[in-house]
Parts: structure tokens; C-alpha cells; sequence
């Protein structure tokens, strides 16, 4: 039984070196969308950064979303697999998710549920946890699922 | 103080191409060769080049080449910062800047790639924790440049209404141009528009034919002031602008990429515009254009943020009649292109653009004046230069 959209041997995400990504990918682990927000300009920041790149307060938070859903902004299909871990895992789509509640938020994330042919840009998903247990580490995936 | 008119290139040298891991040479020695070669072209000495320039991490260090070289005086040495093979003409660009400032009188731009030597572009890094901004994205399966940039690429398509014949047409111009081009890798291969359409998916809506081949070779560009050029053995292709950079906002390649608020986009609004600024010349000023296909669609991207056509005009520009020499509306990637002649990370199109102001292209557009190049697209940052016959 594989439970994860992609077999293993992928890399697996990790905060930068400065801590930037710590909550949002501890959050995963919890099921929960955790994004980083200034504290004084309320913006949120798809890729944390240690300054707002709106206001330039370094006043930044990590606040929950209120639910998983994303739109559709952009996709592909992949075909050639260019890590070896990938070669008899394709084709496997990867897509690009607009957050209607973090505007200017995008994530990248797999399709759990691919209908083959052009996919719908614009359509509603919604986010899935996907729980990898590796002998290393224990990290979380934010997947994504075209609802009907 | 503006470049415009001041330096120039005054001799190209290539090696011959090679499919990737076929060079007989190492790396280091297809660099010397081409830089020797660009100074014999010129009829300059090499051992007058005193300025280095390369970009995106070239592995031949200036150092090294001065000594081999035997250069009289080792002045300058400059780095374009990433962005692939989107340095190409931000490396010309730092090369005349140092010209002008007086550091050096005769300065080299080269790039020198052997890949079945070192690493190559096309393929992710095989690590097991990816931190940081890669780490959004790596761990789905996003990992090659065409996998980090395609995404790019459909949006832009879904927003304008771009047909994948657009991208076609792409392919279709630098495989024609190719069957011209002893030197081409793809002479012999012409390419149809039903073997593009068979072809096989690398990653949708890119098809095999969509992407750039690798290569081994090297390529050199040597630069003087335009006084100085008067006095060399060939006919200077002169610098009318050059520049480099990038919407302050594009990101790199990660999440920050993904987060651009201005995300379907080759990253040539901000550069596109000061260009053409700097030379006083618009896209209709343009007779032969060389653009760098790392994918098709990113030349899409790049010719309409250059104003070649608006983005609903795609579809009508983007065919094969329109883009070949000598008398499409506007001739496209002569010598074969990165698709077709040879990939040398960009270097290889601003030679074929240098011919062309020359009158020795082997798909020679007819009194060509204005021989614009735009280097890699939707990396950042990125660069362009437009060259004139005077
Ligand atoms: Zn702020």
C-alpha cells in the first residue's frame, strides 16, 4: 500500500537555516495551514522572509488558517522523471494553489486525484495532510484534491 | 553616462559542438580555445585581454585563464550573478561597464561547458533535505527548470488564450534555421509539425521539442571601445544597450518564485523597457532577434514583455512563416538556437547575432542593423542587449 502521492526518496522540506518555514511546516504535521503575517501590516508572506517585504516591520507572526481550501492557479503534468526516485512514479501532477484567505499566498503541492487532460485553472481544492514516517524524520506533505 | 555606442564586440570564437559528454576535451581547454580563437578573429594578441567576465558560476575561473593566457596584466574579473543561462548578456553587460571605466581596454566574455564532465543544468540535485525556499517545492516533484518553470508558462497560455501552436512555431524556427547551419547539431534533423506534435511530454504543455538540448563547447566574445575597434580586423557590432536584472519582486527559484505577485511572466517587463531606453529604439526598430529557448513558451513570454506583439496577438505572430530569415516579420534564432544549433547558455546566440550585423549568418537577414539578443527568460535575474552595425 503506498499512501503518498509520490514514492519515497524525495528530498523532504526543512526550515532554512534561519528557522523561516519552522511553523508553517510544524503546523502541517498538525493538519493545519500556518503561514507567516505581519504583525503590523497584516500581509501575509507565502515565502517567509525574516523582514515584511510590505512595510518592513520585522514584527512577523504565524497565524492559522480557518480552513484548507485553495483554488487551481496554475498546474502541470509531469512526464519525465528526473529523479530516480520518480521513475516509475509518472506521470504525477504538480500544482500551483491560489489561498482565498491569505491573499498573494501560493503553495506547490501534488494532485491526489489527477481526471487526466487539461486540468480546470480556477477550480476549488481542497488541502490533504499526507504523514510521511521516514527512519529520520517525520514531516507532512500539503497535497491537494479537486473537489467535485 | 549611458553605454549606448561606446564598446564593442570585436571578435566571436566557438569551438566546435558536441552532443553533451562527447567533447574529446576537457572543459578548461574548449575555454582557452574559444577565447584564443575570439582574440584571432579580432586580430588582437590574447595576451592584450586583461577583463574577464561569465556568469552563472561558469567553472573556468579567471584566474586560471589569465595564467594560461599569459595575459600582460590580469584587471578585471566579473560574475554575473544565477539565474542560468539568464547572465549571458548581463556578462556583456558588466564586460563594457568595466571597459568604460577604464579597468581594462580588452575584455572577454566566454562561457566554456562540458557536461559529461560536471553536472549538468537539466537534471535536479539528488539531495535528501532540502531547507528554505527549494523546500516548498522539491519535495513534489518540482525539481528540474522545466519543472520549476513551466507552471509559468500554462498560466500565462490560460490568461491570453496562447495555443500550443505559439510554442510550436518556436520549435519549429530554430529547427529550420538549423538545416543551414553546417555547425548546427540538428543539421540533417528537420523537424515537422507532426513529429512536434507526437512527440513525447517532458512535462505538459512542454513537449520534448520545447526544451533545450545540452552540449559541450565553449564560446568567447572579445570587447573593446568602439575607437579601438576601428583599427581590428573585423566589422565591430556595436553596443547599443545592455541590461540586466528583473522585477524586484520575481523571487528566485522556490517559493519565492511561486509567490511573485506578478507570476506568469518571463521577467522582462522591468529590463525589456530600459534596453530600449538606453539604445532609443523600439521592438519595431528590431531586424533579426536571437532569444534564448531554454522553452519555447519563455520566448513566447520574453517577445511579447519586449513588445514584439501584445499578448492577444500571439497566436497570429507565433508561426513559422513569420520567424524565419530572410523575410519573416521577424527572422528568430538563425543559427538553429539553443534548440537546434547548440546550447551554450546563450553565449552561441549572441555570436549568431554578431554574424548577423556581420553579413555572415548562414540564414543572413538582408541589411541587417539592429541584432537584438534576450537571454535565458523567467529566471531572475536576466538580461538582454541590442547591437548595431554603427
Ligand atoms: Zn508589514
Amino acid at each position: 500500500m503506498n499512501a503518498t502521492v509520490l514514492p519515497p526518496g524525495l528530498p523532504r522540506p526543512a526550515p532554512s537555516v534561519e528557522g523561516l518555514g519552522q511553523a508553517f511546516w510544524e503546523g502541517a504535521t498538525r493538519h493545519v495551514l500556518c503561514l507567516q503575517r505581519c504583525q503590523d501590516c497584516r500581509t501575509w508572506q507565502g515565502a517567509p522572509e525574516l523582514i515584511c517585504r510590505h512595510c518592513g516591520s520585522y514584527r512577523l507572526g504565524d497565524e492559522e488558517l480557518a480552513d484548507t481550501r485553495g483554488v487551481l492557479y496554475s498546474w502541470q503534468r509531469v512526464w519525465y522523471p528526473v529523479h530516480p526516485a520518480l521513475k516509475d512514479a509518472v506521470p504525477y501532477v504538480v500544482v500551483l494553489v491560489a489561498l482565498p484567505q491569505a491573499p498573494g499566498v501560493r503553495l506547490v503541492g501534488n494532485l491526489v486525484n489527477d481526471p487526466g487532460g487539461p486540468l480546470p485553472i480556477g477550480a476549488a481544492l481542497e488541502a490533504v495532510f499526507e504523514d510521511h514516517h521516514n527512519a529520520d524524520a517525520e514531516y507532512t506533505l500539503i497535497q491537494w484534491r479537486l473537489m467535485s | 553616462m549611458s553605454i549606448k555606442g561606446r564598446v564593442a564586440i570585436v571578435g566571436i570564437g566557438e569551438t566546435k559542438w558536441y552532443k553533451r559528454g562527447q567533447s574529446p576535451d576537457a572543459e578548461f581547454k574548449l575555454c582557452v580555445a574559444a577565447i584564443k580563437a575570439a582574440a584571432a578573429d579580432a586580430g588582437v594578441d590574447p595576451r592584450e585581454i586583461t577583463g574577464f567576465s561569465s556568469y552563472s558560476e561558469d567553472r573556468n575561473t579567471p584566474a586560471r585563464l589569465a595564467n594560461a593566457l599569459g595575459v600582460k596584466d590580469f584587471a578585471m574579473s566579473v560574475m554575473q550573478w544565477g539565474g542560468g543561462g539568464g547572465g549571458c548578456c548581463g556578462a556583456v553587460a558588466n564586460a563594457a561597464a568595466g571597459i568604460l571605466a577604464g579597468y581594462c581596454d580588452y575584455a572577454v566574455v566566454y562561457r566554456g561547458l562540458a557536461q559529461g564532465q560536471f553536472g549538468r543544468f537539466g537534471q535536479g540535485a539528488a539531495l535528501n533535505v532540502i531547507p528554505g525556499d527549494m523546500g516548498y517545492v522539491m519535495p513534489y516533484g518540482m525539481l528540474s527548470p522545466a519543472q520549476l518553470f513551466v507552471m509559468r508558462i500554462t498560466r500565462f497560455m490560460h490568461e491570453h488564450g496562447v495555443n500550443q501552436s505559439a510554442l510550436r512555431a518556436v520549435a519549429m524556427a530554430s529547427y529550420h534555421h538549423a538545416q543551414n547551419n553546417s555547425r548546427a547539431i540538428m543539421r540533417g534533423k528537420p523537424l515537422t509539425e507532426e513529429a512536434y506534435d507526437a512527440s513525447r511530454w517532458i512535462t505538459e504543455p512542454l513537449h520534448l521539442y520545447d526544451c533545450c538540448q545540452e552540449n559541450d563547447g565553449a564560446a568567447a566574445l572579445l570587447l573593446t571601445t568602439t575607437e579601438r575597434a576601428e583599427k581590428l580586423a573585423q566589422k565591430p557590432a556595436v553596443l547599443l544597450a545592455a541590461a540586466s536584472g528583473g522585477d524586484p519582486r520575481a523571487g528566485e527559484f522556490g517559493a519565492s518564485a511561486c509567490n511573485a505577485p506578478d507570476y506568469p511572466t518571463s521577467n522582462f517587463k522591468y529590463v525589456a523597457r530600459r534596453a530600449f531606453a538606453t539604445a532609443g529604439l523600439g521592438p519595431q526598430d528590431v531586424d533579426v532577434l536571437q532569444c534564448y529557448e531554454n522553452f519555447t513558451g519563455g520566448v513566447v513570454m520574453a517577445m511579447v514583455e519586449h513588445g514584439f506583439c501584445q499578448p492577444d496577438e500571439v497566436n497570429a505572430l507565433f508561426t513559422l512563416a513569420n520567424l524565419k530569415a530572410p523575410s519573416g516579420r521577424l527572422p528568430l534564432n538563425t543559427s538553429g538556437g539553443n534548440l537546434a544549433e547548440v546550447y551554450m547558455h546563450g553565449l552561441s546566440l549572441i555570436t549568431e547575432a554578431v554574424r548577423q550585423l556581420r553579413g555572415t549568418s548562414p540564414n543572413q537577414v538582408p541589411n541587417a542593423k539592429v541584432s537584438m539578443v534576450i537571454g535565458g527568460p523567467m529566471v531572475n535575474p536576466v538580461s538582454n542587449l541590442i547591437l548595431g552595425s554603427s
